[in-house]
């Protein structure tokens, strides 16, 4: 494997790490909030078909990324009024908003484009252009930092750079701003939130907008990706995306190193159909599963124990 | 505190959420521009016009009513196992590895066996999940999702790389020997002189998945393991005063769960497909959650709510042919299902409730 090989396989993996990164922090603001959300994938999906409809229709990927948030945001509030207005189980809300984003994308999506399913393929100004970042031509050139800033730094689109930036934007909104806070006492301890006289219902859904803000981009930035939605696009990337949140132990920087991991995973897994240890060869199977079973491994609590912010999954009854 | 009678929270609040649930999945008909009534019409038709139908409805529900209890069973005790799918699809590979391994001369000794071996391969399945929540607090719902994925994964590489027959351009694996036929039913109803269409899949398997839903009754309700699974659920504190030990129950629970997600393979691999095919499973193990759900955790709840997703899978197949609405209306009504009787539960029960509030208050003024 040569140097430029390398490069090429890091480049692919943070393509691949961008949209799990948005649906990690996502799941971030919402689980550091209380609300568990299994419904991540269906977000995901939701937000994709509709970015992938709106570009098609418009030929502006940007109208696609307002659609595609605002479906994600449909999908987050309607977990919201199951899980805090109604006080349902979390856990089943999530299940429920995937298969329903699962079903209506193709139902809808068949009736609008006939297209099996699929939207109109994207072109041009309805998908993302690639940012070529300042003198990246020129650098190109000059051995071994040339090719590292021209294939990997440069060249991404505006929302692999959003995503990056997202990650010390959300750190700090967590850790230094009142609001962040306030939303990790709220997962913690929402009765002690209560007694300070702010409302623990107004913060959850609070962190519930961000997360389908996020989930929005990460479906838009898929649909723009693949140049168009189809079927089943988010291929159980929500639960990788919970899985790289559990392996991050719910913390931004983390989650960074976590969805680049399995970013990296992926990337290897797509270039090399398999692997071969001299004698013994790894099936791509393997390589499918690995970020499944690295979560079973941590969640196990082998290699380091994640603990949950303590009242996520629990509804807030003010009085018991 | 009795806020309804009994009646009204075992029958009237998933009556509700149900009507609920299939207005909205209406509205989507509507909304694609299709006739609700006319897509009624051909789901009905296609499900229950012809015994081929017939057929159908019963050998999908076969599959729910085996998820459905699996789902069920583990909720009992207050674990939410999603891993169904993936117990399935392990219980699949048991059962094919059964039913590849001698040559049966009959179906009566074949059925045992595979059912064994399904029901050890899910429950094996199952098992680290399980094992992981009791002794190290894993939380079960990721693990076993995550379990369905890795399953998905190790079935994908056993079909392509130990269970192909060589030579063969198909992901499947070889043909069950005849002897491991399981009597459909066309040939079951024969000597009845009954006529059932021939090639439709429901078997032998429906009548294991009936006596399944009995004992599933039996064990909850009548016995000692029952009691304490239904006990843990309630309170694992209460639970533990009483001398139960709560990995026990969850390490139970979660091995009977998924053994009859597992045993769902005698119907789908051995019944009907009679070989290992890719995606065997085809989200039956989700559906459970929506059955189990939909039926109250109740085996008869369970038996209906089967019949219901058979119809509804039997019906949205046909209107997918007659009328060009995608299958996936299905997993819409699915979803709804789940939504309305799962997480939006409280917004039928508060409602419901104070109206018998009031209604027993006029009732003492009036006495």
């Amino acid at each position: 494997m040569d140097y430029l090989t390398i490069i090429q396989i890091l480049d692919s993996a943070l393509r691949l790490a961008t949209p799990l990164l948005l649906t990690c922090l996502a799941g971030l603001f919402s689980e550091r909030a209380g609300v568990v959300d299994i419904g991540l994938e269906g977000k995901l999906l939701a937000a994709a078909f509709l970015a992938g409809a709106a570009a098609a229709v418009t030929g502006s990927i940007w109208i696609g990324l307002l659609a595609g948030v605002a479906g994600s945001l449909a999908f987050s509030m309607l977990h919201g009024l199951a899980s805090i207005t109604f006080k349902g189980d979390q856990l089943i809300s999530g299940v429920a908003l995937n298969f329903l984003a699962a079903g209506l994308t193709v139902v809808i999506g068949q009736s609008w484009f006939k297209l099996g399913g699929r939207t109109p393929s994207l072109s041009g100004d309805g998908r993302f252009e690639s940012w070529n970042l300042p003198f990246s031509d020129a650098m190109a050139k000059i051995p071994v930092v040339g090719p590292a800033y021209d294939e990997l730094i440069s060249g991404h689109t505006a929302l692999t750079y959003l995503a990056l930036l997202a990650v010390p934007l959300s750190w700090w909104v967590l850790y230094r701003s009142r609001f962040g806070l306030r939303l990790r006492a709220v997962g913690e301890n929402p009765s002690a939130v209560d007694t300070a006289g702010i409302s623990v219902v107004k913060l959850r859904y609070a962190a519930l907008v961000i997360a389908g803000v996020l989930c929005g981009l990460a479906g838009t930035y898929l649909a723009s990706l693949a140049a168009g939605f189809v079927k089943d696009m988010s291929a159980g990337r929500g639960y990788i995306a919970l899985a790289a949140l559990i392996f991050a132990k719910w913390r931004p920087w983390y989650a960074l190193w976590a969805t680049l991991l399995f970013g990296l995973l992926e990337a290897i897994g797509n270039r090399y159909q398999s692997i071969a240890l001299g004698d013994f060869v790894i099936p791509v199977q393997f390589m499918q599963a690995l970020p499944y079973i690295l979560t079973v491994i941590i969640l196990a609590g082998f290699v380091g124990k994640a603990i949950p912010p303590r009242a996520s999954g629990q509804s807030y009854v003010k009085e018991r | 505190m009795n806020k309804m009678p009994k009646w009204a929270d075992a029958v009237l609040i998933p009556l509700i959420s149900i009507l609920l649930a299939f207005f909205f999945s209406g509205l989507v008909i509507w909304a694609i521009g299709k006739d609700p009534v006319v897509a009624i019409k051909t789901m009905v038709q296609g499900a229950f016009g012809s015994t081929s139908g017939i057929s159908y409805t019963l050998y999908y529900a076969t599959n729910f009513i085996f998820t459905g209890l699996a789902v069920a069973v583990a909720y009992h005790a207050r674990l939410f196992n999603i891993g169904g799918e993936g117990q399935a699809m392990l219980g699949g590979l048991g059962v094919t590895l059964v039913c590849l391994a001698v040559p049966w001369p009959h179906w009566m000794l074949a059925l045992p066996a595979a059912m064994i071996g399904g029901a050890l391969f899910g429950a094996a399945w199952a098992f680290i999940p399980a094992w992981l929540q009791a002794k190290r607090g894993s939380h079960i719902v990721i693990t076993t999702i995550m379990f369905n994925y890795i399953g998905a994964a190790l079935l994908g590489y056993l079909l392509t790389k130990v269970l192909k027959v060589p030579g063969s351009m198909l992901t499947e694996s070889a043909r069950f020997p005849e002897g491991a036929h399981l009597p459909n039913f066309s040939e079951i109803l024969a000597p009845f002189g009954i006529n059932f269409s021939p090639n439709a899949p429901a078997n032998m398997a429906f009548f294991v998945a009936l006596l399944c839903t009995f004992l599933f009754w039996i064990l909850i309700w009548k016995t000692r393991l029952g009691y304490e699974i239904r006990a843990y659920g309630q309170s694992e504190t209460a639970a533990k005063y009483a001398g139960i030990n709560p990995s026990r129950i969850v390490i139970i629970a979660m091995l009977i769960s998924g053994g009859l997600a597992g045993l769902m393979a005698i119907n789908n691999v051995m019944g009907e497909a009679e070989r290992l095919i890719d995606n065997a499973v085809e989200g039956a193990g989700f559906i459970g959650i929506a059955v189990a759900l939909m039926g109250r955790n109740h085996p008869i709840g369970i038996l209906l709510a089967a019949l219901l997703f058979g119809f509804l899978y039997q019906g949205g197949a046909e209107l997918s042919f007659w009328e060009s609405i995608p299958r996936e209306l299905v997993v819409v009504i699915q979803a709804l299902v789940i939504m309305f009787t799962g997480a939006l539960d409280n917004m039928v029960r508060m409602p419901l409730e104070k109206l018998f509030v009031a209604l027993g208050k006029n009732k003492k003024k009036e006495a």
